[in-house]
């Protein structure tokens, strides 16, 4: 097989960093390369550079043996380069085919090109409906929109940045279906990831980047897991399961029949029961959108039940985020940038968010701006959270230290129990450590963690119980010597009774 | 040429940027004039040294400046917590109305001015509240509610001065009686300044910088602005927040109003006359100032120069009456567009 794209020596510099530092590697015709790498090792600058957005300080670029400038997002893929972002670019009140219609010329373009998107739909397995509005799609729908407009405009080469990251487990299946009926027809695809089984999975050969560097490449089928992580960490990872035994406390919390609404006002939760105790870790698995959102919003206060208790340490709470907080109930939320954070606010006010009207934060409604900096410097350095100060807007921050923020706030002296939803979502595997740690060290100080995950490594290497949200109703608790990853996979597809 | 963004501009650059748009527009104004048949160096020289090197112009910024002062302070903070209010034309008027009715049914003496000004307030603060309302209980956005409020005030001064309050001593003309004199508020001797509105704008100024950076309710107020999902995921309430914004921002608005009326007019009057154009000259204003409450001391009366400026053009250079509203039009279509050079670099070449 020849080479369709070949990077020689790719350096590019930021201020402060050099992002890519000689990159080489190559992309074979009909083959899928993953690219691994933690948050920052320079995967996404290789990307921009490849797309046209950026331009490398030095080293080639050469398309089928010849050297190339790639100027545009518009000119890569004239070139037959293709970019599918990892979150959708569209616009949602227009349909499949008027957004794959735009940019081409002429009259009417919209209707003359749904001939070619379900020619190309049955192709290569990309169903969707083109007169579909955007706005009315799964995250996997619009992820083939944008894999559609790549191909329709030519493209040989596609990048797929962090693909898997917006979809459930069903819907990645039927993505990696996709990619392989694109490589069987020859075309090129870089495959951007963290998670380890899926690039093992998928693709042909690996290319690791670490702190700008190419530190390794090899064939899929000479890698483990195992020995990837340690490329990527530059260091030995640890997969074992992390959980220590520890000693169980009394029941903290104790949830019977409770039943919640969401937002739409259908039954979200039905009927959940479960007690956790102090020192323990109930993991809570489940497809995205099975009821968990509304589980842990109600246990925050954010949401009222429609029926059922909720009991903490024994009592019944106002539901009010405020005063659940100052009781002792600490919430990680799944979304960090529009509700763990105010991106726009400083590294320190963001610090400060839970007790910014308490002493010594704030005497009589007058904010101390002394004691916001000194208790952002202890928790900077408690946390090792990387920020250039603690005036810097936390927008400016990478997705683990935004977490590391909100787990230096939520995790105060007095949290007793911790709403823990994915925690570590997107974030790198060292990160990803850190998180895991702060959490089980926790419990050994007697707080007990309800921990929301998509990530059944995750849950099985960090629970005592595992219980199972499916249709809003919870299966289990079961204690996870007892339960397999198969059953679990059983729970959360319905399939298990 | 090509746009590479810059996630966190220097206030230097912010300040650079704003002044080279400020010059840009003056500059497009400029062809305005030239169309005139004005000198363009000659009109801005006018317009200079008739404002800040003349008494008589110093005066009449300054009486310019008050109302701007007032409305700008409010809205710098309405904007801070993401309340885009259009609507301070309207609030004016409703302070306006609400100042008018202490004077014309309810002589009060010496009390009379103060009970005048609180009223003002509540009057544009109720009006600003039914916007905030309706954003809160059913989502309508507030652009387009506080824009509509604007026209529902007019038409409410209008019948007043018609109907009900029309005068008994005016003839045919349509506005209410004269105010009493003890209802008429100080000015300095042989100006239309009223300085005791002065240095209420002064105070809120300085007030409400203090309340966004020093205070708590400053604090929350900026974290609802800012992230909405976030205040509510800690708790903060932002019914709560938008109520005591709104009061703010309409009760400052409709302070003006009130001043305006009690200071200058001294009665009721058609609405264009009593708020010319102020509450949307202070979106200028306020957007100049870039959230800081306190800036507006140097924003409010930049654009009261332009606006005592452009009175002396239509006086000493015969030009249309609407000229300088195309010198602020110009010059908020500058400053909007500038954005993308401050939250941007460029970058030449492909």
């Amino acid at each position: 097989m020849s080479n369709f794209l070949e990077l020689r020596n790719i350096t590019k510099r930021f201020p402060g960093v050099v992002a890519n530092d000689a990159v080489s590697l190559e992309v074979k015709a009909g083959e899928v390369l993953a690219l691994l790498g933690e948050n920052g090792a320079g995967k996404s600058t290789l990307i921009s550079i490849l797309y046209g957005l950026y331009r490398p300080e030095e080293g080639q670029i050469l398309l089928e043996g010849k050297p190339v400038q790639i100027a545009s997002p518009r000119h890569a893929l004239q070139l037959g380069i293709g970019l599918v972002p990892q979150h959708p670019l569209l616009v949602s009140r227009h349909t499949v085919a008027e957004n794959l219609a735009l940019g081409s010329s002429g009259l009417f373009p919209a209707g003359r090109i749904a001939p070619k998107i379900e020619q190309l739909a049955a192709q290569y397995g990309l169903t969707v409906d083109p007169k579909a509005k955007i706005s009315q799609l799964s995250p996997g729908e619009k992820q083939r929109v944008e894999i559609l407009r790549s191909l329709l405009g030519g493209a040989r080469v596609l990048i797929l940045d962090e693909p898997t990251s917006v979809l459930t487990p069903q819907e990645a299946e039927s993505l990696f279906a996709v990619m392989r009926n694109l490589r069987e027809a020859g075309k090129s695809l870089i495959f951007i990831s963290h998670k380890l089984e899926e690039v093992l999975s998928i693709t042909d050969r690996i290319v690791v980047l670490r702190r700008g560097k190419v530190v390794g490449g090899l064939a899929t089928k000479d890698a483990t897991k195992q020995k990837l992580a340690e490329l990527m960490v530059g260091r030995n990872v640890d997969f074992s399961r992390k959980r220590q035994p520890v000693q169980i406390g009394a029941p903290i919390l104790e949830v019977s029949n409770l039943s919640a609404k969401n937002s739409r006002g259908l039954e979200a939760l039905k009927n959940v029961s479960f007690t956790l105790a102090q020192g323990q870790v109930l993991g809570v698995a489940g497809v995205a959108g099975n009821g968990q959102s509304e589980l842990i919003e109600v246990l925050a206060g954010l949401h009222p039940p429609s029926s059922g208790q909720v009991k903490f340490e024994g009592t019944d709470l106002e539901p009010n985020p405020a005063k659940r907080f100052e009781a002792g109930i600490a919430h990680i939320p799944e979304d960090r940038i529009h509700m763990g954070t105010v991106p726009t606010m400083t590294v320190a006010e963001n610090l400060s968010l839970r007790q910014y009207s308490q002493a010594p934060l704030s005497n009589n409604g007058i904010r101390d701006l002394i004691a916001l900096e000194t208790n952002a410097k202890e928790k900077i350095l408690e946390y090792t959270i990387a920020t250039p100060s603690s005036q810097t807007p936390s927008r400016l921050l990478s997705g683990g230290n935004i977490q590391k923020v909100i787990l230096a706030r939520e995790l105060g002296a007095n949290a007793k129990l911790i709403l823990a939803v994915h925690p570590t979502y997107g974030l790198d595997i060292g990160a990803t450590d850190q998180v895991h740690s702060v959490l089980l060290e926790r419990t050994k100080s007697g707080a007990a963690v309800l921990l929301v995950s998509e990530d059944l490594e995750e849950l099985l290497s960090l629970s005592d119980q595992i219980a199972i949200l499916y249709h809003g109703q919870l299966k289990g608790p079961f204690p996870v010597t007892e339960i397999t990853r198969e059953q679990i996979g059983l729970y959360m597809t319905g399939g298990a009774v | 040429m090509r746009f590479i963004a810059d996630p966190n501009p220097s206030r230097y650059k912010t300040a650079w940027v704003s002044l080279s748009a400020i010059l840009l527009a003056a500059v497009l104004t400029g062809f305005v004039f030239a169309a005139y048949g004005s000198n363009p160096l000659e009109v801005y020289r006018t317009m200079i040294t008739g404002t800040i090197f003349d008494s008589r112009g110093l005066a009449d910024v300054a009486r310019r400046t008050i109302p701007l002062l007032l409305i700008g302070v409010g809205l710098t903070l309405a904007f801070r917590a993401q309340f885009f209010n259009i609507g301070a034309e309207g609030q004016i008027l409703l302070g306006a109305v609400f100042a008018a009715i202490v004077p014309l049914f309810f002589p009060l003496g010496v009390f009379s001015i103060p009970i005048m000004l609180i009223m003002g307030a509540l009057g544009g603060g109720l009006w600003a509240l039914l916007a905030a309302w309706l954003r809160q209980r059913f989502s309508v956005n507030e652009i387009l509610s506080t824009l509509m409020l604007n026209y529902g005030a007019l038409y409410l001064v209008i019948y007043l001065i018609n109907g009900p309050w029309k005068g008994k001593n005016v003839r045919g003309f349509i506005y209410t009686d004269e105010f009493p004199p003890f209802a008429e508020m100080p000015l300095i001797g042989g100006t239309l300044v009223h300085y005791p509105t002065l240095i209420l704008g002064i105070i809120a100024a300085l007030g409400l910088q203090w309340l966004l950076v020093k205070s708590t309710l400053g604090f929350e107020l900026r974290v609802v602005g800012e992230n909405a999902g976030a205040a509510r995921y800690v708790g903060i309430s932002s019914g709560k927040i938008v109520t005591i914004m709104a009061l703010i921002t309409g009760g400052l608005a409709g302070l003006a109003g009130a001043a305006e009326v009690s200071a200058i007019h001294h009665r009721l009057l058609e609405p264009s006359q009593i708020s010319l154009g102020y509450g949307f000259t202070a979106i200028i204003v306020a957007w100049l100032a870039r959230g800081n409450p306190a800036l507006v001391l140097v924003t409010a009366p930049f654009m009261g120069i332009t606006l005592a400026g452009g009175d002396l053009l239509k006086i000493v250079l015969n030009m249309p009456f609407r000229i300088v509203d195309v010198f602020s039009g110009v010059m908020l279509l500058c400053l909007i567009a500038s954005e993308i050079f401050i939250k941007n670099r460029i970058k030449w070449g492909r």
